[in-house]
């Protein structure tokens, strides 16, 4: 036992074990190069150390999709930091021509005094007004959008006098929501929508009441249209990915306006990387997500 | 000695979990109101209670015609419920034997273990179209989330009435049926009015749980910003309202829809504060 415990002591307890770490002078000399190689690496390629910085502002319509592509942009890219801030479209113009972010966002095309910016086309953002498929219409004008949801019109047989379809349901998205922001700027103008209107907080709902009521209409992006609703033709232009950016005005879909980041110069390093990422097959697939329509 | 220290001391913790629950409430109360009072100030109170409009985007900002619509919603919802939870509670407390009883009353409890949105699933999906093709209007309407609250809140009022008619003394339908009072003269002549006060406590919780109610209504009523003057008239309540916008709502508008809270916080607790002082006067 004796025995024993003093082989033990000797041989395994940490008390006796001596923690001293000796270098050999090879091993010392092979760490001070290595130190002064990374620090010669970091000197010469300052692109993999230091961290640059993105700062993009303007538009709120834009900016929720600026946000997720950047979130997923930025971890694939841990050196590049992208800072996203509001404002609306018109800071974003000033901003892009002050320099004072590096890139501008707006949600409405350049006017002719700022059209000397840079523009990228982040995306397309398409408001489709949807009727259940049993309904005949397929066509509307954007006048008569106004005036259904202002309750001007409120019977289907005033758009089309043979329509089987009865008193209109008119749905609209919660005050606050991208889709109906976007709806209210393309279509209603200076109009109200009327405080009779049916309203529901997502997109889902809109759709699902239209796939069961012959009689509703709604609005949704296009990029969540499914089978089980219908879209109209706006002004007698169906909502279709050639009709979004045909250069012919009177050929092209009306209800829809770009996502455009704006910059002075022509854009370079992280920024023109993030544009890069976000014609990516990655990038496109996260536009899609959000219910927008891609530039191919 | 030993004993008693340690019964003090459990007396004292159970206090502090006790006082927890207050300061929960606490601390709730005083986050809406200090997000919500500022809106209602600048607005006005008048205007804010009583105007007519709701444009959280221009920033206006009026609840009127949510508060007749959860005011009707909740009258709706009272006038389907009452009738059946009455009729029902006397028959359990009064006629139903033993086996009946065992059967019926759980399974009243069991509705409202139902999630909401269970409910509103079947009434979107089943009464508005019914509404829509049998009655008139859209669908969306006070009378559809009358019939699904209503539903939802027959237990509530059974299960407590049902109590107070329990808790009538044995004696009162000893001494009518003495008299020469049949059962049911007896039922409506002495013990149903002896436990009046505890069947108002009743409605009037039932009335504070229709209120309260979101999702189920968020789903029937169509929320359309006006007073509904028809039963078949789409309808916006205070709760649907904060539940609807919060999604997007920022700056103003998000203290907008505190306010809306501050309004519902302020008849909940009232109705409450009601229902505790007839029962107060019932025991008495």
């Amino acid at each position: 036992m004796k025995l024993h415990n003093k082989l033990f002591n000797k041989d395994y307890s940490f008390q006796n074990y001596n923690f001293k770490v000796n270098f050999s002078p090879g091993s010392f000399k092979a760490i001070i190069a290595l130190v002064i190689l990374s620090v010669f690496y970091c000197l010469c390629a300052p692109g993999y150390c230091e961290t640059k910085k993105l700062m993009i502002a303007g538009s709120t319509s834009v900016q929720p999709i600026a946000e997720k592509l950047s979130e997923h942009f930025m971890q694939k890219h841990p050196n590049i930091k992208i800072e996203i801030q509001g404002g609306g479209s018109s800071a974003g113009v000033q901003a892009a021509l002050s320099g004072a972010a590096d890139i501008g966002m707006s949600s409405r095309d350049l006017v002719a005094s700022e059209s000397h910016l840079k523009t990228f086309t982040v995306a397309y953002d398409a408001i489709v007004m949807i009727v259940n498929p049993q309904n005949h219409i397929e066509n509307i004008s954007r006048d008569e959008i106004r005036k259904i949801f202002a309750f001007d019109i409120t019977a289907w047989n005033k758009i089309n006098a043979s329509s089987e379809c009865g008193v209109i349901t008119v749905l609209t998205r919660e005050d606050g929501s991208g889709t109906r922001g976007a709806f209210e700027e393309l279509i209603m103008g200076t109009v109200e929508i009327a405080a009779r209107a049916l309203v529901q907080d997502s997109t889902g709902s809109i759709r699902e009441i239209v796939a069961n009521d012959i009689d509703a209409i709604g609005y949704i992006s296009f990029g969540s249209l499914n089978q089980k609703v219908k879209a109209l033709a706006v002004d007698g232009i169906k909502p279709e990915t050639k009709s979004f950016t045909e250069a012919d005005i009177s050929r092209k879909y009306k209800v829809i306006r770009p996502f455009l980041f704006l910059s002075k110069e022509e854009p370079q390093g992280a920024a023109r990387e993030f544009m890069n990422y976000i014609r990516s097959e990655e990038g496109i697939a996260i536009i899609k997500a959000e219910g927008l329509v891609p530039v191919l | 000695m030993k004993q008693a220290v340690r019964e003090a001391f459990i007396s004292k913790i159970l206090l502090l979990t006790a006082l927890s629950s207050i300061g929960a409430l606490t601390l709730i109360t005083v986050f809406i109101f200090a997000e919500g009072l500022p809106v209602i100030f600048k607005t006005g109170f008048f205007d804010f209670i009583f105007g007519m409009k709701w444009k959280p985007s221009r920033g206006i900002f009026s609840i009127f015609p949510m508060i007749a619509g959860s005011f009707a919603v909740m009258a709706g919802a009272m006038l389907v419920s009452v009738p059946f939870a009455l009729c029902c509670s006397i028959y359990l407390a009064e006629f139903a034997g033993r086996t009946t009883r065992a059967i019926v009353k759980p399974a009243i409890e069991l509705l409202a273990g139902i999630p909401s949105v269970v409910y509103g699933f079947i009434g979107v999906t089943v009464l508005v179209p019914f509404i829509k093709n049998n009655i008139g209007g859209n669908g969306f309407s006070v009378l559809g989330c009358s019939i699904v609250l209503g539903i939802m809140v027959l237990p509530t009022i059974t299960s407590i009435s049902y109590d107070a008619l329990r808790a009538v003394p044995d004696s009162y339908r000893e001494g009518a049926l003495a008299l020469g009072a049949t059962r049911w003269q007896a039922v409506k002549m002495a013990v149903v009015p002896a436990a009046g006060s505890g069947i108002i406590a009743a409605v009037i919780l039932g009335m504070g749980r229709a209120i309260g109610e979101t999702m189920a209504v968020i789903m029937i009523a169509g929320n359309s910003l006006i007073i509904p003057l028809s039963p078949l008239d789409p309808v916006r309540t205070l709760t649907s309202n904060i539940a609807l916008e919060m999604g997007y709502a920022s700056g103003m508008h998000r203290q907008a829809l505190f306010a809306t809270g501050v309004i519902l916080f302020v008849i909940i607790m009232a109705l409450n504060i009601l229902a505790t002082r007839v029962i107060k006067r019932a025991v008495r």
